[in-house]
């Protein structure tokens, strides 16, 4: 199930995603003193083209990390191989990646 | 102190790889005796037609591994004594593999894992070369000393859940032997070893959640040997990119 261009597909996401979580993290902190507001939110990322690619290589890298787990998971567990499989993958990849393309676009068009 | 019974009761898997159930035994209650022995017991004293398997009785030829109470063990070497509940003990063949008849499991599967994860040995010299000096201290030499006790018994090809999971899994016991011959300096097959455990059933299905050493009777640590895999696949991974 689980070759060595997946495990390394896995890992370097799992990498990229280590940081951008604590900086999520870092700035929801900072973002909450004295209240929060969407305006105050969208103020900050509305136009922004930092916002931009943290989000969308955040995104990017969960639908592949998640894609890939749930891979496992399923064909482990349920026994899915061979095409099914395949196509299972991709459709988790392909469904996390529209849903998280739509949230960042949300926030960062103007 | 409590009366020790005169006889256990004795819970024998019977049937083959269509079907099959428990059978019960009633077997002597001797103070030092194996599971094995309750087993050849039952076949010398009340069922001929009982089905194992054995050689060696001393737990070097790892052909006599059963499931004894659920858990994987080497018979030969394993006291009633140690694993007797309630009086009780149930004996079955090994899982994760195909049952021959009664408690002898088909283990070619196994060893053709073995072979697919070129747990074998590539030579660099012929006999005409003048024998190479080892140094038994060396790091390479001591990762593959690491694996070298295996008996291929099975024991913990039974005990991976990826391998019940996962059929095409190569399992512990075959990448721990992987590992080995990849740290063998007198070896000449190491991409063909990094290549052969990259694969659909390759290494990096392993969880890493060691059931194969907490089983291993030989306290080997096949998770340790497939996590060095893991790391010299990820290595030679990146090399090979940054040539091609
Ligand atoms: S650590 Fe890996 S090889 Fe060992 S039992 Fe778990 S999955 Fe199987
Ligand atoms: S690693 Fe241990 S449990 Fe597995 S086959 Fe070898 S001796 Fe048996
Ligand atoms: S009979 Fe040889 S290891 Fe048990």
């Amino acid at each position: 199930m689980m070759d060595i261009r997946l495990y390394m597909l896995q890992r370097i996401s799992a990498l990229i995603m280590a940081p951008l979580t604590l900086g999520h993290i870092a700035v929801m902190i900072y973002a909450i003193q004295g209240g929060l507001s969407a305006d105050e939110i969208l103020g900050r990322t509305q136009g922004s083209v930092f916002w931009f690619l943290f989000y969308g290589s955040f995104v990017a890298a969960v639908s592949i990390h998640a894609a890939i787990g749930l891979r496992v998971i399923v064909s482990e567990w349920l026994g899915l191989r061979g095409m099914v499989l395949t196509v299972f993958g991709w459709a988790v990849f392909l469904v996390l990646l529209a849903m998280g393309a739509q949230a960042v676009l949300a926030v960062t068009q103007t | 102190m409590k009366a020790t019974p005169d006889t256990l009761t004795v819970s024998v898997w019977r049937g083959a790889e269509s079907g099959g159930s428990f059978e019960s035994f009633e077997v002597p209650n001797f103070e030092s005796q194996t599971i094995l022995d309750i087993v050849a017991w039952i076949q010398q004293n009340s069922d001929p037609t009982l089905t194992y398997r054995y050689a060696c009785r001393v737990g070097m030829c790892g052909s006599c591994a059963m499931m004894v109470n659920g858990v994987p063990r080497w018979t030969c070497r394993t006291h009633v004594q140690k694993v007797v509940q309630d009086n009780r003990v149930e004996i079955a063949p090994l899982r994760n593999l195909p049952v021959i008849k009664d408690l002898a499991t088909d283990m070619d599967p196994f060893f053709d894992k073995w072979i697919a994860a070129e747990g074998l040995h590539h030579p660099t010299k012929s006999r005409h070369d003048p024998i190479e000096q080892i140094n038994p201290e060396s790091a390479a030499r001591v990762e593959a000393a690491s694996g070298i006790e295996c008996i291929n018994c099975s024991v913990c090809y039974a005990a991976c859940d990826t391998v019940a999971n996962n059929p095409d899994y190569l399992g512990p016991a075959a990448l721990q032997r992987a590992w080995t011959v990849y740290n063998d300096s007198k070896d000449a097959g190491r991409q063909q070893v990094l290549d052969a455990v990259s694969g659909v059933g390759g290494c990096h299905n392993c969880h890493s959640q060691g059931s194969c050493a907490v089983h291993c009777p030989n306290d080997l640590n096949p998770m340790k040997a497939i996590a060095g895999l893991k790391r010299a696949t990820a290595t030679s991974f990146f090399r090979k990119g940054s040539r091609t």
